[in-house]
């Protein structure tokens, strides 16, 4: 019996040690970045472009502090997210309300399964299919064909979590809003989607925040600047790959901690933000 | 007559996610027949020669498959303790206290690490770790990448299969306990076998998720094009050798890139569709 007893609390012990330690890395990687990189924030870091290898070096032997920031990144980001949104979030809810409407129909289900096998499918992968469709017939690397690559790893996101989302009203939402003699259409824009507002944003906010941190497909789409570029048809930057390029550069390599500490805190809080609204807004 | 609108839009809407999965297998496809018809399918695969230099040029695809499986299953293997300790944590032990919303929260919050800046970590913190053990003397090789990989997979492996764990119903652990079973023997003979299935489906989709991870694994992995002869050796995996050879593939190098995109698709797709089986098949 005492064996017994033992046993379930070395059991319960180590289950609780384990758990622990999964956080580990998570405070580890946050404490990292935020020591090493708070030094290089200022207002130049938000508003002066990414420096050149001959600049930092400069700056290194005199002992400085690295010149410039990464104001291309930031607006390469900003501007691809705002693309990608553009074109993955209304088409994805609308073919959300399809599957959620169509829950035995035949063609909804292969949908849903090929939206299922979408979501899996590796970043890399995504970037070279975008290489294909958007860097090769437009003759060049672009903000706008990492935009679409983002899109179409946000979209079957998105289209999964506003079906979810859907699924959960209750049936006599819509059976009540049809019996007022509302139309279909009526009946799901003005009742079903308000009501489901707070999952959709959700899982929208998640979406976006994944591909905020997204590198793979931007290498093989976006290529990366050292200027800030406001024109979506040309090469641009993104704050992950300015990450990838100071990593690779021995001048730069410093930098990669504050461009870092600023991708974590905008994607941690668009994080913490969806999951406050999703306990906010949950349907009971 | 605005309802027969809608249902069209929502129908072609959704006919156009099918459209997206196809073009991508055509387009990975064509990409790869150039690197197909020079060396054979079944060659490709079995191949372990890389080589670019433009007389003899050769690539295979072995080094890259071989590394992609040690990695993404000694990840998988790493994480099974921590995944399946959180898992209980959240899902038996401390279910719905305050305490299981403050791990869900830390799990959350890792999965939003970007890929990239797991991979600075693993660089900074894991490698030094790795070279003083002796592992290696670059402290670069599968299992450093394996070792953060497992921490980027927690989060999928544990959130699904706490669901699954925390919707056994309790009539069965009651049962066990009025036999006189301890916590633990509750577990270890009723809660894990019962949620057995919908357990391993979200280690199968983990795995899916761990094939398909590119840059913290290109950063960590080595980058070499052998196959690779122990978990200490240096390689590439399928993800990572397209991260790092696409800036300068042209033709044949650039096909053979897509084909072996194309087979990481397969694989990812293969794996996905087999998890989302399980769950289908044994949700209650």
């Amino acid at each position: 019996m005492k064996f017994r007893r033992l046993k379930n609390n070395i059991f319960l012990s180590l289950i609780i040690l384990f758990t622990t330690l999964t956080a580990v890395p998570l405070i580890a990687i946050i404490c990292e970045v935020f020591a090493k990189g708070y030094k290089q924030l200022g207002v130049a870091f938000f508003t002066q472009t990414s420096p050149s290898t001959l600049d930092a070096m400069m700056a290194l032997q005199t002992g400085e502090l690295i010149p410039g920031g990464v104001a291309n990144g930031l607006v390469g980001t900003l501007l691809m997210v705002l693309m990608s949104a553009l074109m993955a979030i209304p088409t994805g809810i609308l073919i959300g309300i399809y599957l959620a409407e169509n829950t035995n129909n035949r063609f909804a289900g292969i949908v849903r399964f090929t939206a299922d096998l979408l979501q899996g499918v590796p970043s890399i992968v995504i970037g070279l299919i975008a290489y294909t469709w958007v860097v090769k017939p437009t003759g060049g690397f672009s903000a706008f064909a990492a935009a679409v690559s983002l899109a179409l790893m946000m979209l079957p996101m998105i289209i999964r979590s506003c079906e979810e989302t859907l699924k959960l009203l209750p049936a006599s939402l819509r059976e009540a809003a049809l019996s007022l003699g509302c139309s279909k259409f009526n009946a799901t824009f003005k009742v079903l989607l308000p009501s489901a507002f707070g999952g959709i944003f959700t899982g929208t906010l998640l979406a976006i925040s994944r591909s905020i941190g997204e590198t793979a497909p931007l290498l093989l789409t976006a290529l990366g600047s050292s200027l800030v570029s406001w024109n979506v048809m040309e090469p641009s930057s993104a704050l992950p790959l300015l990450i990838w390029e100071f990593y690779n550069d021995p001048n730069l390599i410093s930098l990669i901690w504050s461009c870092s500490l600023i991708l974590l805190i905008i994607v941690l809080i668009l994080n913490i933000t969806a999951k406050r609204i999703a306990r906010k807004w949950r349907i009971h | 007559m605005k309802d027969k609108i809608y249902n069209i839009t929502l129908v072609v809407l959704a006919a156009f996610v099918l459209l997206i999965a196809s073009g991508m297998i055509y387009s990975l496809t064509t990409g790869a027949t150039n690197a197909f018809s020079e060396f054979g399918v079944f060659n490709f695969i079995s191949s372990t020669e890389w080589d670019p230099h433009p007389e003899r040029e050769a690539y295979g695809a072995l080094p890259f498959i071989v590394g992609t499986v040690a990695t993404a299953f000694l990840a998988l293997l790493i994480s099974l303790p921590f995944s399946l300790s959180v898992s209980l944590f959240t899902g038996e032990y401390f279910k719905g206290t305050k305490i299981a919303s403050v791990v869900g929260t830390v799990v959350d919050l890792l999965s939003g690490v970007p890929s990239i800046v797991f991979g600075l970590w693993g660089f900074y913190t894991i490698r030094p770790i790795m070279i003083d053990m002796g592992v290696s003397q670059s402290g670069l090789g599968i299992l450093t990448a394996s070792i953060v990989l497992a921490f980027m997979i927690i989060p999928y492996a544990s959130s699904l299969s706490s669901e699954f764990i925390s919707m056994i119903p309790s009539h069965l652990k009651e049962a066990a306990y009025s036999l006189g079973a301890t916590r633990y023997e509750m577990v270890k003979r009723v809660l894990v076998p019962s949620a057995a299935a919908g357990v391993s489906a979200s280690y199968i989709l983990a795995l899916g998720r761990a094939l398909g991870e590119t840059m913290a694994v290109t950063m960590l992995i080595g980058n070499t094009n052998n196959v690779p002869g122990s978990l200490f050796d240096t390689g590439n995996t399928m993800a990572s050798v397209i991260a790092n050879q696409f800036g300068e593939a042209d033709s044949l190098r650039l096909s053979s890139l897509m084909a072996i995109a194309l087979l990481l698709f397969l694989v990812t797709a293969v794996i996905n569709f087999i998890g989302k089986l399980v769950i289908k098949k044994f949700s209650y």
